[in-house]
């Protein structure tokens, strides 16, 4: 086996997933290498946040292979599947912070459950996961009471509090004004960088993309019609990509 | 140019083909989901700190509501029961009939119902709202098994919380019956428990409190259920609290006369 195909923590071949008699993924394949921050782009309604949530396990497509971190994870065991989850976050679209908790609460949720560390420890991340995202004074505040990028910025620290080595983003900056959606782009790339994550964000924010992608896909009619960097696709000749980045810069 | 078409009309026979299709994949839905639970309750791990999270959630914030239907379930009775009896020669029996009628029958009914119309709207509500804003992918990709989470932990709450409840709700009614024995006949409060006390049996309070053991388990079965199965945003989590309180009140009543059916088979009349 190559370097390279050692290096791929997501492997995903010829996905297909329906709804009824919609047709979502029609045979998608990514590999995402390890230390890699791949975007999704698309329009909405595509199938994006689908693939993501196939990949952890959340929807189970009808046919094709997703392998994360070496394991097939269509028909894996529940306990197995939970088992390969402690090493992933997940940013929801809104954010999805539990609302009858407080921010800490959210915050020690991953800990308590899935670590032996004590009352000290716990409390130590999560002050310093909320000093990351720059929000230490919303400890003891509800979901209720905070505002969107708030919330996007809980849901950043709480998906990053068990150090995970792949990170998924469903819209990180979807509903938010563009100054807040590009801190928020920002935070996630110097997150990134900061703890080796691998990522795939999904999002329809062309500026998000420019901010954290090494590698772009483009997902059209359930399969990725082009790929590249931010760049490559810019001047791409291919109209609907063209007309992607035109209708959105 | 107008691009609209009609979507084809549906005869009544499809409509209630459908209707009736749909209420047999509730049925089947709602029974696999029920067996789920014992499948789940034996296995670790244990979320005991949830488990008495909703004791308080579910049992304790109903007790104000269940202290005054008690109370005037109790004295309604009586008042109700009183003229009746003295026709009849029988007024001396008030203490017996109350105690019996409230112990094997409308105690347990009562408290069920309120309890549903209660938590079981509520429990359909939160689970629903957690399912439209992800909170339950949430855990899911936490490695946190919602059913075991949020399912089992509630419909266990219930089950516990319900027979204490309504051991409340029988003693206040059967206090209520009193007040009302003592306001038209300032009766002996001694005198009338004696006759309470005397008048039941363990085969009268067993199968009473035992069955809202079962209603429990509906109310929180149906609720999470409903919450779980919640679709459409908000206006589906409204729906799910509706349905979730009809089906646990018809089931509650359901499941009555089977088992009141069942100890009339197995306990005899009394």
């Amino acid at each position: 086996m190559s370097d390279s195909q050692n290096d791929i923590l997501i492997d995903v071949q010829d996905v297909w997933k329906s709804f009824e008699d919609l047709e979502v993924l029609k045979g998608v394949s990514l590999k995402v290498h390890t230390g890699s921050s791949d975007v999704i782009l698309g329009r909405s309604g595509i199938g994006k946040s689908v693939l993501l949530k196939s990949i952890v396990g959340l929807l189970r497509p009808e046919q094709g292979s997703i392998k994360v971190m070496g394991q097939q994870v269509i028909g894996l065991k529940t306990r197995d599947l939970n088992e390969m989850r402690k090493s992933i976050g997940y940013v929801f679209q809104y954010a999805a912070l539990y609302d009858s908790l407080t921010v800490r609460e959210n915050l020690e949720f991953p800990l308590r459950k899935h670590s032996d560390a004590g009352e000290e420890e716990i409390t130590e991340r999560v002050f310093e996961q909320l000093r990351l995202v720059g929000l230490e004074s919303a400890v003891d505040k509800m979901p209720s009471e905070l505002s969107g990028g708030m919330k996007k910025r809980i849901g950043l620290a709480r998906a990053i509090i068990k150090r995970p080595r792949i990170v998924l983003y469903d819209e990180p900056t979807a509903g938010l004004d563009p100054i807040t959606a590009r801190e928020i782009s920002e935070l996630i790339l110097s997150l990134e960088e900061q703890f080796g994550i691998t990522s795939i964000t999904v999002t329809h924010d062309l500026e998000c993309a420019r901010i954290v992608a090494n590698q772009i896909y483009i997902l059209d009619d359930g399969v990725f019609q082009h790929s590249g960097t931010f760049d490559e696709l810019k001047r791409s000749t291919d109209p609907y990509t063209r007309a992607f980045f035109q209708v959105v810069v | 140019m107008n691009s609209y078409q009609k979507p084809p009309q549906i005869s009544y026979y499809q409509m209630t083909r459908k209707r009736i299709r749909s209420s047999m994949e509730q049925v089947y839905g709602i029974t696999t989901f029920g067996l789920k639970f014992f499948r789940y309750v034996f296995v670790p791990p244990y979320e005991w700190g949830q488990v008495r999270k909703h004791f308080d959630e579910l049992g304790a914030k109903s007790l104000p509501l269940l202290t005054i239907v008690g109370l005037i379930m109790g004295l309604i009775l009586a008042l109700q029961s009183r003229p009746t009896l003295d026709r009849f020669g029988a007024g001396g029996f008030l203490p017996a009939m109350l105690a019996l009628t409230i112990v094997r029958e409308l105690g347990p009914v009562i408290t069920a119902l309120i309890v549903a119309g209660r938590v079981s709207s509520g429990i359909g509500a939160e689970v629903g709202s957690m399912k439209v804003t992800e909170q339950i992918d949430a855990l899911e990709v936490s490695a946190v098994d919602p059913f075991n989470y949020l399912v089992v932990t509630r419909v266990l709450a219930c089950a516990i919380i319900l027979p204490m409840l309504t051991a409340y709700v029988d003693f206040l009614a059967i206090f209520g019956g009193y007040v009302s024995e003592w306001i038209s006949s300032n009766s002996s409060m001694q005198l009338y428990f004696n006759e309470v006390v005397q008048s039941l049996r363990f085969y009268d309070v067993l199968p009473g409190i035992g069955k809202t053991i079962a209603f429990g388990y509906i109310i929180g079965v149906i609720g999470a259920y409903q919450g779980f199965n919640t679709s459409r945003g908000t206006e589906g989590v409204g729906r799910a609290a509706t349905s979730a309180v009809v089906l646990a009140s018809l089931n509650i009543i359901f499941l009555d006369m089977v088992i009141i059916q069942l100890t009339l088979l197995f306990l005899g009349p009394g």
